[in-house]
């Protein structure tokens, strides 16, 4: 556990005044504010270094102790064990205003280990923010993968402790946010939960390749086929297609399957299209009648 | 029908230590609607996401000119957001391909 310089983290010595580390706080919140920095997971992170810095420095017993720990630090381990369970018998109330944020959840315990050690667990009593009214609004992160959302299915999430069961409807895409109210924190004073928030992560395990609601695959064709015609049975993800390919058709033609795409998101029954593209592939290993025909074809073809 | 649910101004400012003016202020600017039922205001739980937001910008030592420009500066910044995750994904569909 390695020892963390709050002065350091608000860009302050160890003769700030309170004002200074008000004033010093505050200048860096508003840089990192989650509020002014959505969905930027390292100013989140170092928001929380700058709340628990803040938490110690603004707060004189605690700052005097950091300042003591911060002297025997050499000590390590043999200070930490002398003092912990005195300090921990004595944990700071809850008078201690926060100010941190309460908009989202801190994954896990908000302060770090080192915090802990020196202060004792803050879990249970205030655990970086307090809850006044509206309970806190929960982040969470669900990796799925194309097939899955194909179809609206129920999923069964863990969020704090707690099972609750959603249903991901179909045609979901990657980076996707759905709101789920009341699944957040617990309110207090007779408030409302906060929400869950839950971004989708969507990793591709098709070969299909995915824009909107449209799917694209490339499918080879052989020449034979190309230049006479034929058909051919295509996998989509609603099952397989038997697909007419008329005579003469160029390389790199597209055709349009409508409605064998992705789902709409939130739109049932409706589809979006899935586009085709052909490859012709060149006989390679020809035989010598093989050959012998091709360059009859081709004399005929000059000759025309 | 689907129900709202409100909660008194004064209460509200009293759990979160906020002077009753400041409600006033926030709702003279048009940031969040406030409910008059005869003498009292009222709050709509379903806008104390944004609320909350408000108060914790406030408590930064932003006024409230400066909260104002920043909330139309984040939906501004959150559809983008959006159009980048749509760009993203597209790009990405190459990538796999």
């Amino acid at each position: 556990m390695a020892f963390i310089d709050y002065y350091k983290i608000l860009g302050l010595d160890k003769n700030a005044s309170d004002k200074d580390i008000k004033s010093a706080y505050r200048k860096l919140a508003r840089k990192h504010h989650p509020d002014l920095n959505p969905n930027d997971k390292e100013a989140h992170k170092k928001f929380q270094e700058l709340n628990e810095a803040n938490e110690v420095l603004s707060d004189p017993e605690k700052r005097k102790k950091y300042d003591q720990y911060g002297e025997h630090w050499q000590h390590g381990e043999e200070f930490e064990k002398a003092q912990q369970s005195q300090w921990q018998q004595q944990p700071f109330g809850s008078s201690s205003k926060q100010q941190g944020w309460t908009g989202e959840e801190f994954a896990g315990g908000d302060f770090s280990d080192f915090f802990n050690s020196l202060f004792g667990s803050q879990t249970g009593s205030r655990s970086g923010r307090q809850t006044k009214y509206r309970g806190q609004d929960v982040q969470a992160e669900l990796h799925l993968n194309l097939t899955d959302a194909y179809t609206t299915h129920k999923q069964t999430l863990s969020v704090n402790g707690k099972n609750i069961r959603i249903t991901i409807p179909a045609g979901i895409e990657n980076g996707q946010t759905i709101k789920i109210s009341g699944h957040g924190g617990s309110g207090a004073h007779g408030g409302p939960h906060g929400d869950l928030y839950i971004t989708f992560s969507i990793k591709n395990d098709t070969h299909f390749r995915r824009t909107g609601n449209d799917l694209h695959i490339k499918e080879s064709i052989d020449l034979y086929t190309a230049v006479l015609g034929g058909e051919m049975i295509i996998e989509t993800l609603s099952g397989k297609v038997k697909l007419k390919i008329k005579p003469e058709t160029q390389n790199g033609t597209k055709v349009k399957l409508k409605g064998k795409g992705f789902p709409v998101y939130k739109k049932e029954g409706e589809f979006g299209d899935l586009y085709i593209t052909y490859e012709v592939k060149i006989p390679t290993n020809l035989s010598p009648k093989q050959k012998e025909l091709f360059t009859e074809l081709s004399k005929i073809s000059n000759e025309n | 029908m689907k129900t709202e649910q409100f909660i008194s101004a004064e209460e509200f400012c009293i759990l979160h230590h906020l002077d009753i003016s400041f409600i006033g202020s926030i709702s003279q600017s048009g940031l969040i609607e406030i409910t008059q039922i005869e003498e009292s205001r009222f709050i709509a739980i379903s806008q104390l996401p944004k609320l909350e937001k408000i108060i914790r910008l406030h408590d930064l030592d932003i006024n409230l000119a400066g909260i104002e420009a920043i909330i139309h500066l984040l939906e501004r910044m959150e559809n983008m957001q959006q159009q980048i995750i749509r760009i993203q994904n597209r790009l990405n569909s190459y990538e796999d391909y």
